[in-house]
């Protein structure tokens, strides 16, 4: 094996996203405290306080200005970034979609929390995936390394010449963002070289007649936000889809660009299978929690049973092509949704997923467990009884619900 | 001491195309029109949604021969804090020459910065981000089709201050919020009143923000010919009766230093303002005295700043 690049330092999550942050030439931060996030703002303060980077730093009074004053320094050609936690994501909302509809490659680092009512600070990921229909790419990693090393890809990705959109990287509140793990941290350089400087994409613009970068530069007379009606706003929404459907390979290729720097990967960027081949039963899931799954998955392969562990790295895009390529095959399927959705049939994830399941010639049972909600622990015990009941519906027991409540008080 | 200027030493550059769709009479596009003037081509203009945001840019079109962004209705000066960040920092790294005067300047309606803007207004005025702020007041929600809006002053009909047998038109009974003051209260280095019958003092103002760092801010009186039901043709004539009325004073605040820029020794009565227009067709002889009381108190109030009688009584 090669020698390891770089350093190791114990960092919890939210500080080794302030330090991915850190080497990867930001220009502008601008972000607002919030439970859990605040480490992340307070770091990247210390770092523009000591002139360890050229970052301007604008202490805003909402998460909504921060997310504003984002979205005008990335128009501006600035490589930006922010960071909250649930409400204050919420309180952005309506930017989230102005954002990815402006295709400014802003990057955002979002540590989980419940939302209100009642008030909440603890991890579950109702916050972001209720953002899903926003046009941002959303990454849930599932440890504080996998945290850094999202980071820096995050840039990458996002400023790519084909896709020029936001970026979300979720990491569940406490759990990642207060735990302290060693990180592996890269060189300075390293980084540096990998992500680049902001380079804008260019766009053509009919009436210069000639292509421009497509950002504010105080000389070139662009419009950026203007109004399109309903002869051409769907046509804008078009190029969204079209371009949130070639972030996959873009992903997969800076993955792959990025392991080959740091020798460090999870499955192939999009995807983290653990004894998924050949397995009976397969659980599904996003986040820290993967680490107690696998930590049950990897005993009850010990013993002998034929069980494995599905990671989602990305819900957006939503990897369904990878999904039904490496579930194919599977008989019962587990999926941990740790957001709630009321009125719906199951959460998110399990909705997703059964759907990308149901063009497959024999389809597989496909039972919704939904977890971890305002933070309630989710126990390897919880976790083991999940997977018996799961080989039970292997045996041809029918499943009493599709859609269960774990560790809930009724 | 040089001569002064005139409309006709305005520069001849139009940076708002002619086409945009602003109504006829439009004093949001006179406004527009010479700030542009005034900030030449250097510049990022941002905006909130308003009238002259949807009004300007319909796609495939767009009214604006500078650089120009809109993200939303309630953070046109955050938007803009972040202009002004992005260009400090490529200034820092280079990419951006050190020399190059870059301006920000946001400029948004009565909405988007007496209401649902002004938490963000404020953050960057109390954080003294380098962006001018230029707020044109048609003093009330016009792009929604006339709403009352914190800016909608005594006794004016909207949608929603309609007059019937209970409501007479808007009735909050005292002179709306001072958004000078507020700005001076943020410690801002520059703030002044303009008005579009006046475009040399506009002009004259924009330029002279423009050359202070800092946060600076910009109130503009726009007439509005649909929501103050006016004739276009008059929509200056009345603009500049606000004036002369002392409905609306011409003033600037610079560091400590109150100076009225259109003095009037001899007002006018606020009737032959308020009796040109539709929205105050309900007010009693009554009313308008109460509005008139209101307006001295203010004269007096901006005589007493600037330490002299520059408005002067009501002419009889």
């Amino acid at each position: 094996m090669r020698a390891l690049l770089g350093s190791v330092k114990a960092l919890n999550g939210a500080e080794a996203v302030a330090y991915a942050v850190k080497q990867s030439n930001v220009d502008v931060i601008s972000a607002y405290p919030i439970t859990p996030q605040t480490i992340i703002v307070e770091r990247l303060s210390e770092f523009v306080a000591n002139g360890e980077i050229h970052a301007e730093y604008v202490n805003v009074e909402s998460e909504h200005s921060a997310l504003s004053t984002c979205m005008g320094a990335a128009a501006a050609g600035a490589r930006t970034f922010t960071a909250t936690s649930s409400q204050g994501l919420a309180l952005m909302w309506e930017l989230l979609y102005v954002t990815s509809g402006l295709r400014l490659p802003v990057v955002m680092a979002v540590v989980n929390r419940a939302l209100s009512a009642p008030i909440n600070i603890h991890c579950d990921h109702s916050d972001s995936i209720g953002a899903r229909d926003s046009g941002w790419i959303q990454f849930y990693v599932e440890n504080s390394q996998e945290a850094y090393d999202t980071v820096i890809q995050a840039f990458k990705i996002a400023e790519h010449s084909d896709i020029q959109l936001p970026v979300m990287v979720n990491l569940d509140g406490f759990h990642i963002s207060h735990t302290l793990e060693n990180v592996n941290i890269l060189p300075d350089q390293v980084v540096s070289d990998f992500v680049g400087f902001r380079k804008p994409a260019n766009v053509r613009v009919e009436y210069l007649g000639r292509e421009v970068p497509a950002v504010l530069d105080g000389v070139t007379p662009i419009s950026l936000g203007i109004i399109a009606l309903s002869d051409y706003y769907y046509e804008f929404k078009m190029m969204l889809v079209d371009a949130i459907d070639k972030v996959k390979s873009v992903i997969k290729e800076v993955h792959n660009d990025y392991l080959k720097v740091s020798w460090r990967g999870y499955g192939d960027g999009l995807i983290d299978p653990y004894g998924v081949d050949g397995a009976d039963i397969v659980l599904v899931i996003m986040g820290s929690a993967a680490g107690t799954v696998k930590y049950v998955v990897k005993k009850l392969l010990e013993s002998g049973l034929r069980v494995g562990v599905l990671r989602l790295r990305t819900f957006r895009p939503f990897p369904y092509e990878e999904v039904v390529k490496v579930l194919s095959g599977v008989k019962v399927i587990g999926v941990m949704d740790r957001a709630t959705s009321p009125g719906a049939y199951g959460a998110p994830l399990f909705n997703e997923l059964r759907s990308a399941l149901y063009d497959l010639d024999s389809r597989p049972t496909v039972v919704n467990f939904i977890y971890g909600i305002g933070g309630r622990d989710l126990e390897p015990l919880t976790v083991k009884r999940i997977c018996e009941k799961l080989l039970e519906f292997g045996r041809g027991v029918k499943p009493a619900s599709y859609v269960e409540y774990v560790g809930v008080r009724r | 001491m040089s001569k002064p200027l005139t409309v006709w030493d305005l520069p001849k550059d139009e940076f708002l195309a002619p086409g945009h769709r602003m109504c006829q009479g439009c004093a949001a596009a006179i406004t527009i029109r010479h700030i542009l003037k005034a900030a030449g081509k250097d510049v990022i203009v941002v905006m909130p949604t308003c009238c002259g945001e949807i009004t300007s840019t319909v796609y495939p079109q767009t009214a604006w021969r500078v650089p120009w962004i809109h993200v939303a209705f309630e953070n046109a000066a955050a938007v803009a804090s972040g202009v002004s960040a992005a260009i400090e920092a490529l200034k820092r790294k280079g990419e951006i020459p050190e020399e190059k005067d870059i301006k920000v300047i946001a400029i948004g309606g009565d909405g988007g910065t007496f209401d649902i803007g002004f938490q963000a207004l404020s953050g960057t005025l109390e954080r003294g981000d380098n962006v001018l702020y230029v707020c044109y007041d048609n003093e009330a929600y016009m792009n929604t089709g006339i709403q009352r809006s914190g800016a909608t002053p005594l006794g004016a009909w909207t949608t929603t201050t309609p007059v019937g047998k209970v409501w007479r038109g808007e009735w909050r009974p005292k002179k709306r919020k001072d958004l000078i003051a507020i700005a001076i209260a943020h410690n801002v280095p520059y703030a002044a009143t303009a008005n579009p019958a006046f475009p040399v003092d506009l002009y004259t103002k924009v330029k002279k923000a423009l050359s202070i760092k800092g946060p600076k801010l910009i109130h503009v009186l726009s007439t509005c010919v649909p929501g103050w039901r006016i004739e276009p043709e008059k929509a200056v004539e009345i603009a500049k009766l606000a004036v002369l009325t002392g409905m609306w004073i011409n003033y600037e605040y610079e560091n400590g230093v109150y100076r009225v820029t259109t003095p009037v020794p001899k007002r006018k009565p606020v009737s032959v303002y308020l009796r040109l227009q539709g929205r105050f067709r309900h007010l009693t002889d009554e009313d308008i005295k109460k509005i008139q009381e209101l307006v001295d108190a203010d004269v007096e109030r901006i005589n007493k700043l600037v330490g002299k009688q520059v408005i002067g009584p009501v002419e009889s």
